[in-house]
């Protein structure tokens, strides 16, 4: 049984996921229905034109749908279904165009809102938080209100952010194109960097080509109406096809 | 799932707090006013205390002056708003405005209306400024300057009053339509600053200020704190009367009464009916205007006639409050001098035990009704947030419904039915019956701000992990704090401003600044009164420049550590 398989795959998958606008008078097709495997450690990229749903479809597989409209199909995370989940028990992580960091919290504040409450004792937590800023070169910032940094310093830590709080997969809407065109491929270069070493598959929205250049990934590419023109498989020859 | 059980019933819980007791008050009124009434023995339906009410003496002049002070004063305030807005668009005068409407929208009426009084009557503030230098009077003059024969003074004091909501809520409502590209489009067209306004900005924001336009038509129609301080007395406009009426020792005058609140509500429902008309009628005539592609000059006239009426209007509730306070501190002040002979804290030192209390009553009061409704709302809003409702047209008339029917139309029996559930004249029905004013401004103050708040902080919250119930305390909360505590200092005032619902609901136990103040008014003792005006202006006024001020240390403290050093 191909069910069995698709189980037992590690990795973020889609089966079947489709996005309509229920209205008055019928149903609006939205975008799908798309079926794909992104395996742990690899960015898959969809691409297509704005206005196409991909947001949309980012919203259904980390489960914060807007309420008007209405998402069908699974997705499976490492084998587990999270379809049906609330979003905060999901662990899936998502990055914006905005680096969406809380202006009311320093920082330190905004990475110690990510990282799971299970790591206890302040030490402990403030350890973790100042290890993941030396990684990044930002120790300095701790203490910092994150309206004082650079777009690409906020960049960076909404990252940090979402990378401590241990998701296991990665939601990437665009996070590129509101930087300038050097900051652009830096931060690419750190995102892809931070994903693969971690093993998080990666699903990354854009309508950049350079965007899916860099990831190396397969690609999937949707045309205005939210349908699948087909993909290029990319990399390690993945087969971003359709799933039973 | 027992949290969002209590959640999502929350907007049903918040509709029936503040539109069952309206809608039970007015079946309470009605049925009396056709003489159901078993408490006082009316056990049958008849038309007796209608007839009763048409053979009252006096009634038509009430009707007359209810209906020139509320349809001029809305009128007036109309115009000159939308005026004022169309001359003076992007000017730095309409900002100097705008940070001043806040603070008049928190006086209450009744402060202004004692303000008012103390300047222009006979023996004011204006004519002793003048005295008798210019005007040769050694005693103040023999015309009724306030309380006059055609309400005038009424109608000025509503004027003062509405422009500054009506301003606020216009200028909230240019950002939604987008005005600065309909008149930048209208400019380059040739059209001139204030013709483009009229022609391409006011169609589309009527559209979004009619609601709180018919909500100032009601108010100012049935007005009773300012009527009892400014208009005639003999006989007094519709409201006022049927408040007598009400209190009349003759209980069978009850029947009466309840048919006179029956026929305010008539007259309000009429003349927004009339209103209606009107604009239809304008918008014809508007629309063979704009087809016929008059540019319309430099409008220097317009703006030099409505800034300084506006500012005018600014300068008389300033110049009023300090009258009101300066009254309260005055020892000696004969006729034409144009300053107290001496002023002592000798007033306020000997009401000083009774104002404490009364201020405690209507600071608890304001502070309980605007808390609860701060809860109601947000519950409805997140509520809203989280299922993806958005608010339909009709709902806001329904949130609207307590500020378009009259208050004396349904107090009466609202009260009754305390009555009857044993409620009446405890904290409980005082605080509920001033909730059904607060909860409407409160919502329409943080409505916007609330649904402003890019949803996506919510949605990488949620995502990073935490529980809905954590994304709103640490991260909706803190970032709408300053909108809250603005929304809760709004509701305060409502509260500390309500002089009916005190009455009623109160049953003579409850006194607040608004309902001293205002009984006070009739004595004449100008120099109590002004403790107790004073008082009553203070209080929201304070509100609001704490909830301007608190948010900042939280935000300042960090904006200087993040200072690199």
């Amino acid at each position: 049984m191909s069910v069995i398989s698709l189980n037992q795959e590690r990795g973020l998958i889609l089966s079947q996921v489709e996005i309509t606008h229920p209205t008055s008078r019928g149903e609006k097709h939205i975008i799908g229905p798309v079926s794909l495997t992104v395996p742990p450690g690899e960015v898959v990229t969809v691409m297509g034109p704005s206005g196409c749903g991909k947001s949309s479809l980012l919203a259904y597989i980390c489960g914060t749908l807007a309420p008007g409209l209405s998402g069908g199909g699974r997705v499976l995370l490492n084998s587990a279904e999270v379809t049906a989940a609330p979003p905060e028990a999901r662990h899936i992580g998502i990055l914006f165009q905005d680096d969406l960091l809380f202006p009311h919290l320093s920082v330190a504040g905004n990475l110690a809102f990510g990282l799971p409450p299970d790591l206890r004792g302040r030490r402990a937590r403030r350890e973790r938080i100042e290890a993941a800023l030396a990684e990044a070169d930002m120790l300095a910032f701790y203490d910092r209100d994150p309206t004082t940094l650079s777009g690409g310093q906020r960049a960076r830590i909404a990252l940090l952010r979402t990378l401590l709080s241990e998701p296991r997969a990665l939601l990437l809407d665009e996070p590129f194109a509101k930087l300038d065109v050097a900051l652009r491929h830096r931060f690419r270069s750190f995102v892809f960097d931070h994903a693969r070493a971690q093993g998080l598959p990666t699903l990354l929205v854009t309508h950049d080509p350079q965007d899916a250049a860099d990831a190396g990934g397969p690609r999937l590419q949707i045309d205005a109406e939210g349908r699948i023109l087909g993909g290029r498989a990319a990399g390690r020859g993945h087969r971003p096809g359709n799933l039973p | 799932m027992r949290r969002r059980g209590l959640l999502s019933s929350l907007p049903a819980i918040t509709l029936a707090a503040f539109l069952a007791p309206v809608v039970a008050g007015l079946i309470g009124t009605w049925l009396p006013a056709f003489g159901f009434f078993p408490t006082l023995g009316g056990e049958s339906l008849t038309l007796a205390p209608w007839r009763e009410l048409f053979a009252q003496p006096g009634l038509a002049e009430s009707l007359r002056l209810t209906l020139i002070s509320g349809l001029l004063a809305t009128l007036l305030a109309f115009l000159l708003t939308v005026f004022f807005l169309a001359a003076c668009h992007g000017g730095r005068l309409i900002l100097a405005v705008r940070g001043l409407m806040a603070p008049l929208i928190a006086v209450p009426h009744a402060a202004v209306a004692l303000g008012l009084a103390f300047l222009l009557a006979p023996s004011g503030w204006l004519v002793r400024l003048v005295s008798p230098w210019a005007t040769g009077w050694d005693l103040p003059p023999d015309v009724a300057t306030v309380q006059d024969p055609n309400a005038l003074a009424l109608t000025l004091a509503l004027v003062v009053k509405e422009v500054p909501f009506l301003l606020l809520m216009t200028l909230a409502a240019l950002e939604q339509v987008r005005a600065e590209e309909r008149l930048a489009v209208a400019r380059s067209l040739g059209y001139g600053p204030l013709v483009a306004w009229l022609k391409a900005v006011l169609p589309a924001v009527y559209r979004q200020i009619r609601l709180p336009l018919y909500a100032v038509l009601a108010f100012s129609l049935s007005v009773v704190d300012m009527a009892l301080i400014l208009a005639p007395l003999t006989p007094p406009p519709l409201a006022v009367q049927v408040l007598r009426w009400f209190n009349d020792p003759d209980l069978s005058m009850r029947f009466v009464a309840a048919a006179g609140a029956c026929l305010q509500l008539l007259i309000v429902v009429g003349a927004i009916a009339l209103w209606r008309l009107g604009e239809t009628a304008v918008a014809l005539a508007g629309r063979a205007w704009i087809a016929g592609g008059q540019r319309g000059g430099d409008g220097r006239i317009a703006r030099a006639v409505s800034a300084g009426l506006v500012q005018g209007l600014v300068i008389l509730a300033a110049a009023g409050l300090a009258a009101v306070a300066l009254w309260s501190v005055t020892g000696r002040w004969r006729f034409p001098d144009a300053l107290p002979a001496d002023v002592s804290l000798d007033t306020w030192a000997r009401h000083a035990p009774e104002a404490a209390a009364i201020t405690a009553t209507t600071l608890v009061t304001g502070l309980v009704a605007a808390g609860i409704a701060l809860m109601l709302v947000v519950g409805c809003l997140e509520n809203e947030q989280r299922r993806g409702l958005t608010l339909s047209n009709r709902a806001l008339w329904l949130l609207y419904a307590p500020l378009l029917v009259p208050q004396v139309a349904f107090l009466f029996g609202t009260q009754v039915l305390a009555i009857q559930a044993g409620i009446d004249a405890t904290w409980i029905a005082l605080v509920w019956s001033h909730l059904l004013f607060v909860l409407p401004y409160v919502f329409l103050t943080l409505a916007d701000p609330y649904r402003a708040l890019d949803e996506r902080y919510a949605r990488t919250a949620l995502c990073l992990g935490a529980k809905p119930n954590r994304v709103f305390w640490q991260v909706k909360l803190p970032m709408l704090l300053r909108p809250m505590l603005f929304a809760l200092a709004v509701g305060f005032a409502v509260s500390v401003a309500q002089y009916l619902p005190t009455l009623f609901a109160g049953g003579g136990r409850f006194v607040t600044l608004t309902t001293e103040a205002v009984g006070l008014a009739a004595g004449g003792d100008r120099r109590v009164m002004g403790v107790y005006a004073f008082l009553q202006a203070l209080l929201p006024l304070l509100a609001f420049a704490a909830a301007l001020a608190l948010p900042r240390p939280l935000v300042l403290t960090r904006r200087l550590e993040a200072i690199p050093a």
